[in-house]
């Protein structure tokens, strides 16, 4: 388990990044190695340049600005997960973030390489979704915002090019009316998740509005289960769960069935619609 | 000897300063483990140390029409790219078969395939370079023509006259069968007031070893010497199999095998790939190495289980059980695995169903059949989580049947702990075993009842608990009637030598190996007992052909019963040989001393008499002062093989408790209990935690591991992310508990505790989820590993 040859760079700034990776057609950025290594070893991925931007100014900041709390693509999940910005105004990333891979894993990967790797059953791009986030990128033109809705495309698929950097992600402060929940089923602490759902929600009268499930784990990208938002919305959690047969679809994978998936996704909406009710005081 | 406890014994023969046995005391290797001071075979580099790859064939099965190596000669580094019958030019290929296990059958299988490959995995080709890196990239310039061919892969079909066959010179695809037929069961049967019947299924997995198999070949032409460094279990049986196909003379062969990381039964086999790497420095004249990587791992260590069992079980209403019968079949590779067999799971199995319980009807049939699969043989406890599920899954479903407790149940069953010697219906005989002892302490130990009322009291708030019981027999120190018989060169033997060096310590030579396990500070603590020396002025060396006894290694739970008894009677030799000297360096009687703390002593005062080191320094270098005719020999070996029984059975009983979530079908493990009875317990935390980490590998195969294949024969989960080993977050509290009863075959009285964990721990899971979830209507669950898709299917959730 070698990877295949490949050459190296350290870039010197984000647009020496943009620049280095745009030359080499098959460039791939290197931030925390955390799945990009192993599939290089395991010869599934052979790019001929890694890009490293390690180490590189202004990739590493996490801050409140302007109503929204922006986390810059080097941020490890261990830190993410220690952060008082984080826990205050993005408490579903707090909350999904013990649940991404060990502790080893956490303190290498990066917030930003979850995100560009879209991983389907990844926690952190269904946060983004729910959240209704975005992903701010360098890229040859110049730098772009994305919104995450728009930003999985499909199957490790994103918005991102050839030549593009992503620099950080933006999701709205949480704030009095916010109400947020996560819940995954994974065989095993660390594992993917065979179903994973992040919700948000604000508050209203007696019920909730704005609701956005993202799940993971159920198809090539985070799904949102649109039909099971507009149920919840109405305070039908049983026309909610029942609407999951025609927001989700699972494939087959060597864990489960489509179907175990889909009955597993009722449950964590379940669940999940109670922590979003329990929020409310 | 009767020591189970962590605290110095009574007074015993053992109530000496430097009484080690049943104490846990560190163990001597840990400081080297720990400060990453080991040399496991994946440290070894040597000059000119070049890197074997192997080129695998992604068909399960393909006919090899051509290798094309020209352009993989041609890239960087290589040093030689060789097929399959370049190498058969130094090797000659084996068969996996032993005679006892009659009429089983193989075919002769390469080291590298020549014509054929016969699993997704299996080897076609190899690229030796100077690193392992450029030989993977050479490896991807080996163009091999394939001609795909109809592959085996299920075990219902493999026998039908319409399937093809793997290996077509043996007529049929059906490697072994056994047939047994004990008392009257027909008649059994009908007698019974309630018969179940059920079909249990097992799935295919493999022992996930920390550290992957490894080899390094140096083939010294000068010298006319092959020295292997080898992560294996059994090197006396490997310098022999390295022997016999690269005609060499053993004595040209030399095995060394430092530490090694995890075994599990996966590394006392004979791995083509293996073969190949030694063939190759042969070949080249210029030391190989070769170092499975992890996905490799998954498609070439040999794998186990994957076990169909159509079972059934007579009870009376009283409880009596009536009657036992079996049908099992079971799906190998596409060759017998050399030397120990693919048949002795499926061996195992008929001999161990019903094996705790009285009753003498039992009928059973075994099949083991090829299929065009990763190559299977024995994996840790082998057979031992089949037949206990298979027995204690009946057993309990029985008791669920007729409305009885399911301790009551085996209460009425088990052999009564004053009736041996004992034999079970498939004819094993039992020295001394202790079944009824270990059940009332493992009753004690989880509080039984209370555990029953907190169920109860559980379910009316909705939640699903479940306790499960499995009772076992452990097949322990083995005799020769295990592979000996049979025509395979595996000893069942072993040896100790001692040695007093020079300044009074001890070396202690033996053929047992360790691999993580702690054989190495159960020899010391034998050895450092019987001789009358601190431990820490012992030193153990293993793995070693030119420089220990013949001897078997560690497989099969021996190590300790039968290497710990050969230390025990070197030590005894060895103490006589040194009193015998003092005695003449003193003018006293040799009866009359003893050694303490590394002291000879006055046996009846106590008084300190000469130092070891003056001994020593006497006999070696002035033995000019001693009288005349007088030889010292200050070095003694002892060989010890079990005689009077085949196997030391040890016997035991676990229990789970776990909660099932029934919205999710996930189970979660509360405590488990293992109650276990090894004889004499040397190093009680060695023997808890051989039993915590089988414990474990039991309930990775009850939940989590599973080698999952599709109908074309690929291996569809071969890495770690997919393929789910059991992890410590899951893992419940595994609380244990001993009853000693000792083999009276040594004067040690230890028998083995490697396999008793995951003997019994996949029956007890399953009989705690069924136990769980038998309220709410579910059909039993019989078909491991217990994935939450089979459970909510089970409850009609899904």
């Amino acid at each position: 388990m070698k990877p295949a040859p490949f050459a190296y760079t350290k870039a010197r700034s984000v647009e020496h990044a943009v620049e280095l990776a745009g030359r080499d057609g098959e460039a791939r950025i290197l931030a925390g190695g955390q799945s990009l290594i192993a599939t290089l070893n395991m010869r599934l991925s052979r790019p001929t340049l890694l890009v490293d931007i390690n180490g590189l100014d202004g990739l590493d900041g996490l801050a409140l600005k302007d109503g929204a709390v922006e986390i810059g693509a080097l941020v490890r999940h261990a830190q993410a997960g220690r952060s008082d910005i984080i826990a205050k105004n993005a408490p579903l990333i707090a909350k999904a973030i013990p649940h991404i891979g060990h502790p080893a894993i956490r303190n290498r990967g990066t917030i930003g390489g979850s995100i560009a790797f879209a991983d389907p059953a990844a926690e952190l791009p269904a946060c983004l979704v729910a959240l209704g986030g975005e992903v701010v990128i360098a890229g040859g033109r110049g730098e772009r915002t994305v919104k995450a809705d728009d930003f999985f495309t499909g199957l490790f698929e994103t918005e991102l090019g050839s030549d593009d950097v992503l620099k950080a992600i933006r999701v709205p402060a949480a704030n009095a009316a916010t109400r947020i929940g996560f819940a995954e089923l994974a065989r095993r602490h660390g594992d993917y998740a065979l179903v994973g759902l992040a919700a948000a929600a604000r508050a209203e009268g007696d019920g909730l509005a704005d609701i956005r499930l993202a799940y993971f784990g159920v198809g090539a990208t985070p799904v949102r289960a649109r039909k099971a938002e507009a149920e919840l919305a109405r305070g039908a959690l049983d026309d909610a769960v029942a609407a999951l047969a025609d927001d989700l679809d699972p494939p087959d994978d060597v864990q489960e069935t489509g179907a175990v998936k889909r009955h597993l996704a009722g449950v964590l909406l379940r669940r999940v619609a109670k922590q979003l009710m329990e929020g409310r005081q | 000897m009767q020591i189970a406890d962590d605290v110095p014994p009574g007074l015993t023969a053992l109530d000496r300063p430097n009484s080690y046995i049943g104490r846990s005391v560190p163990r001597p290797n840990l400081a080297r483990l720990a400060q990453g001071r080991a040399q496991y075979v994946s440290d070894v580099v040597l000059p000119r140390m070049a890197h074997a790859v192997f080129v695998r064939s992604p068909h399960a099965h393909a006919r090899i029409k051509h290798v094309d190596t020209a352009a993989a000669k041609k890239a960087p580094s290589v040093i030689a790219v060789v097929t399959g019958a370049e190498l058969a030019k130094v090797i000659t290929p084996w068969v996996g078969v032993l005679t006892h296990l009659k009429g089983l059958k193989s075919a002769p299988q390469h080291a590298i395939a020549i014509d054929r490959a016969c699993w997704q995995g299996e080897a076609v080709c190899a690229v030796v370079a100077r690193t392992r890196a450029e030989a993977e990239d050479a490896c991807e310039l080996v163009e091999v023509e394939y001609e795909p061919l109809p592959a085996v892969t299920d075990p219902e079909t493999a026998l039908d006259p319409k399937t093809p066959l793997i290996q077509p010179e043996l007529g049929d695809n059906l490697c072994f069968e056994r047939k047994l037929d004990a008392g009257e069961v027909d008649k059994a049967f009908a007698e019974s007031d309630a018969v179940v019947e059920t079909t249990f299924m097992f799935g295919r997995h493999t022992g996930v070893c920390n550290e992957p198999r490894a080899v390094v070949a140096d083939w010294n032409p000068g010298e006319q010497r092959l020295t292997v460094y080898h992560g294996t279990q059994a090197p006396h049986m490997m310098q022999n199999l390295f022997a016999k196909h690269l005609d060499l003379a053993e004595h040209q062969v030399r095995v060394l095998t430092k530490d090694v990381g995890g075994s599990f039964g996966i590394k006392v086999h004979t791995y083509a790939d293996e073969m190949a790497t030694v063939a190759l420095s042969k070949l080249l004249k210029r030391p190989v190495k070769f170092v499975a990587d992890r996905v490799e791992s998954f498609v070439t260590d040999i794998h186990a289980r994957d076990h169909r069992i159509k079972a059934k079980i007579g009870v009376k209403n009283d409880g009596t059980i009536t009657a036992f019968e079996i049908d099992d079949l079971t799906g190998i590779g596409p060759y017998s695995v050399y030397p120990r067999t693919s048949g002795i799971e499926a061996n195992q199995i008929v001999n161990l169903v019903g094996g705790p319980y009285t009753c003498m009807n039992y009928r059973a049939l075994a099949r083991v059949v090829f299929m065009n699969k990763n190559v299977m043989c024995q994996y840790r406890a082998v057979g031992h989580p089949i037949a206990v599920a298979v027995t204690e899954g009946l057993v309990e479903l029985a008791a669920a049947k007729i409305g009885m407790d399911p301790v009551d149940l085996r209460r009425k069953n088990l052999f009564a702990d004053d009736a041996y010697p004992a034999a079970s219906a498939a004819g094993l005989k039992f020295e001394a075993l202790s079944h009824h002892a270990s059940t009332d302490k493992l009753v004690k130990m989880m509080d039984y009842p209370a555990l029953r009322t907190e169920q109860q009291r559980l379910r009316g708030q909705g939640i699903c608990r479940g306790i499960g019981f499995a009772s076992f027999i452990e097949v322990t120190n083995p005799s020769a009637a295990f592979y000996g018989v049979g025509g395979a060169k595996i000893s069942s033997q072993d040896g100790v030598t001692m040695k007093l060096d020079a300044q009074g310590s001890i070396s202690c030579h033996t053929g047992v190996s360790e691999q993580g396990q702690g054989a190495e500070a159960v020899i010391a603590q034998v050895a450092a007992t019987a001789f009358g020396v601190p431990m820490e002025r012992v030193r153990v060396v293993m793995g070693d052909t030119d420089n220990t006894p013949y001897g078997g290694g560690t497989w099969a739970s021996r190590a300790a019963g039968i290497g710990g008894e050969a230390a025990w009677q070197a030590g005894k030799a060895l103490r006589q040989n040194v009193l015998t000297a003092a005695g003449s360096i003193l003018q006293a009687r040799p009866e009359a001393l003893d050694i303490r703390n590394g002291i000879v002593i006055d046996a009846d005062t106590g008084n300190e008499r000469i130092g070891l080191d003056e001994v020593a320094r006497v006999c070696y270098f002035r033995p000019d002062t001693l009288p005349p005719g007088f030889q010292a020999e200050l070095m003694a070996t002892r060989h010890y093989v079990p005689r009077a029984w085949p196997f030391a059975f040890t016997n035991g009983i676990q229990a789970a408790y776990l909660e099932v979530d029934i919205d999710t079908g996930f189970v979660t493990l509360i405590k488990h209990w293992c109650v276990e009875d090894c004889g004499t317990v040397i190093n009680p935390q060695l023997v808890d935690e051989q039993i915590r980490g089988g414990v474990v590998q039991g309930i990775g195969a009850a939940l989590f591991e599973h080698c999952l294949y599709d109908e074309r024969g690929q291996l569809l989960n071969g890495n770690m992310a997919d393929y789910l080993v059991p992890m410590a977050a899951e893992m419940p509290d595994i609380e244990c508990g001993h009853v000693v009863s000792p083999t009276a075959d040594s004067e040690l009285g230890a028998k083995g505790a490697g396999e008793a964990g995951t003997a019994g721990a996949p029956a007890s899971v399953m009989n705690a989820i069924n136990d769980a979830l038998r309220p709410l209507g579910a059909a039993p669950l019989t078909d491991m590993p217990f994935t939450p898709g089979k459970i909510l299917r089970a409850l009609g959730k899904v």
